[in-house]
């Protein structure tokens, strides 16, 4: 009943306002594929997107780390460090990371989102 | 005691301007009190009132009833010359000038679910312009362009709905002083 309200020009407008908005939301959703960033002791080793599978290995001190990109999901999947923190932590969720600190690697899932800090 | 010799004379205009501004704070005071999940997007209640009047009473008097709204409102809900005062100032005050030329669009084409979408884009453009260069220079807003932008056409859609509605269901304007 309120279509009858809309004349030519205003379904155009709408029309066109709803092209924006869907492209921008496009747009986003292109620009929020997740990066995973590798640091080794402390500087950027690598990144690399979430889409491509693959391994990575990281030469640290005490040995190479393996770091699995399958899926979309990023985990350590090997480490020499002795207590295995950052492998049993599995699959790293988006905005999280994994720290193997013994071996001086760590892996961001940096997911574009927002928080409180950036907003 | 000496009777002032200030007289402050309130024609029909004034009166008339002061009852839709009046209409339009209330809306803003009781979308104030409807909580919403994210800062910055709510609906736009007063531009209803801004919209009807522009269609009714021509563009001074629709500028004259935005403008004390903001004023007024950001008064009584403790914003006046804060940050979201100036966000509301700015946004009323595009919003009015993209109306200003969009109300000399064909009316055969355009009517007000158009201009309110217009207006509604308007709105939040000059605001997030604002809070890029001013307020929070260096922030990516153009991670935000897309919730806010759904969130203008909704709200502009249904404003003009609205409009549409309240204009056409009260084909002769009663005078609102009585």
């Amino acid at each position: 009943m309120f279509l009858k309200f809309l004349r030519p020009g205003d379904w155009l407008l709408a029309g066109a306002g709803l092209v924006l908005v869907a492209g921008l939301w496009l747009r986003q959703a292109d620009s929020l594929e997740g990066r995973v960033v590798i640091r080794l002791d402390g500087k950027v080793y690598q990144e690399a997107s979430l889409r491509l599978n693959r391994i990575i290995e990281v030469a640290g001190p005490l040995g190479i780390s393996r770091i699995e990109i399958s899926a979309g999901r990023v985990r350590v999947a090997a480490d020499p460090s002795p207590r295995q923190l950052c492998v049993r932590q599995g699959w790293i969720p988006p905005g999280g990371a994994a720290v193997c600190l013994p071996n001086r690697v760590s892996v961001e899932n940096a997911a574009a989102g927002y928080d409180t800090l950036n907003y | 005691m000496t009777p002032s010799t200030i007289e402050l004379i309130a024609s029909a205009e004034d009166r008339r301007v002061a009852a839709l501004a009046a209409a339009a704070i209330g809306l803003t005071l009781a979308e104030a009190a409807i909580p919403l999940p994210i800062p910055g997007i709510k609906p736009g209640l007063a531009n209803i009132v801004t919209l009807l009047v522009l269609y009714r009473y021509g563009w001074r008097t629709a500028a004259w009833v935005a403008g004390l709204r903001i004023v007024a409102g950001a008064l009584a809900l403790g914003q006046f010359l804060t940050p979201a005062f100036l966000l509301s100032l700015s946004g009323g005050v595009i919003s009015l000038v993209v109306l200003a030329v969009a109300i000399r669009f064909p009316p055969r084409w355009f009517g007000p679910v158009g201009l309110s979408l217009l207006a509604a884009f308007a709105h939040i453009g000059a605001q997030l312009l604002v809070v890029d260069v001013w307020l929070l220079p260096g922030a990516s807003i153009l991670g935000l362009l897309p919730l806010f932008l759904s969130a203008a056409w909704i709200t502009g859609l249904a404003n003009g709905l609205a409009t549409a509605h309240l204009l056409k269901s009260n084909p002769h304007p009663a005078e609102p002083i009585p």
